[in-house]
């Protein structure tokens, strides 16, 4: 018997609105509100609403046997609540089932674990707590932004009392080991390694309506034999992580994409070869095998599965280093507004869109940007940056004044 | 006379010469001005001259003079992509575009007119063979006395109106590929530089420095060239600011194209130079080229992208406004023809640090010149612009009355008696 593991990301960038050089010092508004609301909304219609409302309705069904694990940035969250709050009650219901687990991730699905531990840990913190208080549940694993891992990350993760940690299966690290069977992190055993199957996992999230695929079109009868024969015999576990906007928005729903999660679903669930688990019911039950060697950080971004989607070139070097070289003056930083607006700025994908990797120098970016070019998404990101940077600034300037005379009075 | 650009639609400086010239012929009681575009928008200020779009001439009826003139006019490889307005990246993109072949017969509309675009695209050379086949027309169509061609697109039309009307053609240089490309010139362009030089009986080159290039890269007879320098417009007081300052510190500006001509890198080395000395001060780079997007790698890669920002190409009033929030104008340019930008801003009251390959800096004493590639001696002057107030204000005082005592009037009058003295030989 295999296990399957699903796990869906929920997550939606706040995109800045046009912020040119004469904004900055001028104004302190970032956000494109229009946009971030209008896609909320979009993609709440076309994915999560009706994506919850099949798994809600299979979990009342087969009671018990369906499980399955979501990981909901705060960003997310916090655009859910301004502007799609049934979104929240959908997952709450999803929630009170009992059969279904959250995640903990950074709360602005950042890239704050490669340079700032402290800051990484602020924020896993609140969000575990947000988890906790939407949903009654303490996560106790771990997924961070982008499945990004390395042997020093786990280590960190698993100080901050986490039992498991999610990331890829990437070639370079497994070579022929399998996605399989459950692993330990390189420097602390105490933390076993879920290993996603990219190659399952994307026929659904890329594959499924390119009609240039030989398995095209994908029926749920196809794709479990596929299942059958990529497993390897003695393969534990079928780890099938996805991004939740597969399900009606990256796969529009035209595509028939619900309803292949419906019978997909169904099937596995009158399948006595395979039984559904949690991410924590897996940690807790199965014996992990070996462990797993990741030295230099992975992803399950690109081809190359790295860092190189977010720190590849060095406009977004830069920007990195800029925004993280502002951490000792937040740490002195009591503005909630400024605060707000630090979490925010530190989302992956403002990086994301500065990559220069696949597109030429000019060329219109792809759907995910709402930029034209890499140089503009770098552009308007430093002037936000800098603005941010001079309200920064003032603010401790301010807080120094008012010590100074408080000082004096005394 | 024949021009490429006139306002409001002007991408360069060719298109704000040309129209301070004719404002300031406009103010000469005997000379009556015909201004010839390829492409009017209807928006352009006509009440001083008669202005005609080669895109409003028909040639219905006339087919046979042009096939005649066509012969003439295969020097203008129109089948050539490689125009000297972009970069070799673009010019792959651009293969991809369908151009059109010499020999093809002429699109015209219902009304036999030929359609420009008075832009510099794909086309550019089709464009300009077609501009002269109009030309040959407009002066059938015409009275006048003098031709009068700004800048080698309007050559071959100067010389197709100089052929059907016997009359004498100036050709006035405000750039040349020399300058463009830094020694690699265009054959094509050249050619057709080279031909319109050989063809004017008067040639008017806007500094000394251009004047030298088109004696010695040309090989034109130094009796035929004369300069006659630019101007810039007067600037009206007192307009209602949109945009404010929102930084505290000093603004370092470059304004202009982005692209190698301009020295645009010389500017960023510059900048970090400063940086290194100086905390309060923030650098500009204000307008758009092929060399956009390689500056902005630099700067993140030298780590100063915080205090040095693009804004893209600014528009009309943006312009005013930029200079205004400036504290030092810099104009670093490998080889500048003559360069008005500076001129605009040291009228907007800003000290201006110049390129001495620049024609402008022949006729300027309160600006600091600097050569091109000397980033340190532009460090130096622009840290001591922004340290020592009283250079400064003596810059901001003396440069503005220098600027305002340049007037187009003045050039427009050196033009005139050009004009008389080929028309008497």
């Amino acid at each position: 018997m295999k296990t399957i593991c699903l796990q869906f990301q929920v997550h939606q960038p706040l995109r800045l609105r046009s912020f040119r050089f004469f904004d900055i010092g001028n104004s302190d508004y970032y956000y494109d509100d229009h946009a971030n609301e209008t896609i909320l909304k979009k993609v709440a219609a076309n994915c999560y609403l009706p994506a919850n409302k099949i798994i809600l309705g299979l979990i009342k069904k087969y009671k018990g046997k369906f499980k399955v694990s979501f990981s909901i940035s705060g960003v997310a969250i916090d655009q859910f609540r301004l502007y799609s709050p049934e979104v929240i009650r959908s997952f709450q219901e999803l929630a009170k089932t009992g059969c279904v687990e959250f995640l903990a991730e950074t709360y602005s699905h950042s890239l704050a674990v490669l340079k700032n531990k402290s800051e990484f840990k602020k924020q896993v913190e609140t969000h575990t707590n947000k988890i906790n208080s939407l949903f009654g549940q303490k996560p106790k694993v771990f997924r961070n932004t982008e499945l990004i891992y390395s042997d020093e990350i786990g280590a960190t993760v698993s100080k901050m009392g986490f039992n498991g940690i999610l990331t890829e299966g990437a070639s370079h690290i497994l070579g022929w080991k399998s996605s399989g069977h459950l692993y330990v992190n390189a420097i602390n055993p105490r933390l076993k390694v879920l290993l996603r199957n990219f190659q399952l996992s994307d026929d659904i999230a890329f594959r499924f309506s390119d009609k240039n695929w030989k398995e095209w079109p994908l029926t749920a009868k196809k794709y479990i034999s596929r299942i059958k024969q990529i497993s390897n015999n003695n393969d534990e576990l079928v780890n099938l992580f996805m991004d939740y906007e597969t399900f009606g928005e990256h796969q529009s729903r035209a595509t028939g994409i619900l309803q292949f999660l419906q019978l997909f679903l169904l099937s596995v669930l009158n399948n006595s070869q395979f039984n559904f688990l949690t991410p924590s019911e897996i940690v807790e039950n199965y014996q992990p095998v070996s462990y797993i060697n990741v030295p230099q950080p992975i992803s399950w971004a690109d081809a190359e599965r790295d860092l190189s989607a977010w720190l590849g070139n060095e406009l977004q070097i830069e920007a990195y280093n800029k925004l993280y070289g502002l951490s000792k003056k937040i740490e002195n930083c009591t503005d909630q507004d400024l605060l707000t607006d630090w979490e925010y700025l530190q989302v992956s994908d403002h990086f994301y869109y500065m990559s220069t990797k696949f597109f030429t120098d000019g060329a219109v970016h792809s759907y995910f940007s709402p930029y034209e070019t890499p140089y503009d998404a770098f552009i308007n990101y430093m002037n936000v940056l800098n603005d941010f940077t001079i309200r920064l600034n003032k603010s401790i300037m301010t807080k120094q004044k008012k010590r100074f005379g408080e000082m004096e009075i005394n | 006379m024949f021009g490429w650009e006139f306002p409001p639609h002007i991408s360069g400086g060719l298109g704000t010469a040309c129209y301070g010239l004719t404002k300031g012929l406009s103010t000469i009681e005997d000379i009556e001005l015909i201004f010839v575009v390829p492409k009017a928008y209807g928006d352009e200020e006509q009440n001083k001259l008669k202005l005609i779009a080669a895109g409003d001439v028909s040639v219905c009826g006339r087919l046979k003079i042009l096939k005649e003139l066509e012969k003439s006019l295969q020097y203008i490889e129109v089948k050539s992509k490689l125009v000297p307005y972009t970069d070799p990246e673009d010019f792959w993109h651009q293969q991809s575009v369908s151009g059109e072949k010499s020999g093809t017969p002429l699109k015209i509309d219902e009304k036999g007119r030929i359609k420009f675009t008075g832009k510099y695209g794909a086309n550019l050379f089709k464009e300009i063979s077609d501009y002269a086949l109009t030309a040959n027309l407009i002066a059938r169509d015409n009275e006048f006395d003098i031709i009068h061609a700004h800048d080698w697109l309007t050559y071959p039309a100067g010389i197709a109106a100089k052929q059907v009307s016997g009359k004498p053609l100036v050709i006035h240089v405000h750039a040349t590929d020399f300058d463009r490309s830094g020694g690699n010139v265009n054959p094509n362009v050249f050619a057709i530089e080279k031909k319109g030089m050989e063809a004017a009986d008067k040639i008017i080159t806007v500094s000394n420095l251009t004047r030298n290039v088109v004696i010695e890269k040309y090989g034109i007879s130094p009796d035929k060239v004369e300069t006659v320098y630019n101007a810039v417009e007067p600037v009206q007081q007192k307009r209602d600011l949109k945009l404010k300052k929102g930084v505290d510190e000093k603004i370092v500006t470059f304004l202009g194209r982005i692209t190698m001509q301009k020295g645009p890198e010389y500017f960023v080395e510059a900048a970090n130079k400063v940086l290194q000395k100086m905390d309060d001060v923030r650098f500009v780079m204000a307008g758009n080229g092929d060399l956009t997007n390689k500056m902005i790698r630099r700067t993140a890669e030298l780590g100063i992208s915080n205090k040095f920002h693009f804004t893209g190409f600014l528009k009309g009033d943006e312009v005013f406004e930029m200079l205004n929030m400036s504290d030092v104008y810099i104009m670093p340019s490998v080889s500048e023809p003559f360069g008005i930008s500076p001129l605009e801003a040291m009228q907007s009251n800003v000290p201006v640090i110049l390129s001495r390959q620049s024609g402008v800096a022949e006729i300027l004493t309160h600006a600091k010149k600097v050569d091109f590639w000397d980033t340190d001696a532009m460090a130096d002057a622009i840290h001591g612009i922004l340290k020592y107030p009283a250079l400064s204000k003596m810059f901001i005082k003396h440069g503005k009355k220098e600027a305002e005592r340049l007037k187009w009037e003045d050039s427009a009058c050196n033009v005139c008696s050009i004009y008389s003295s080929t028309l008497i030989a």
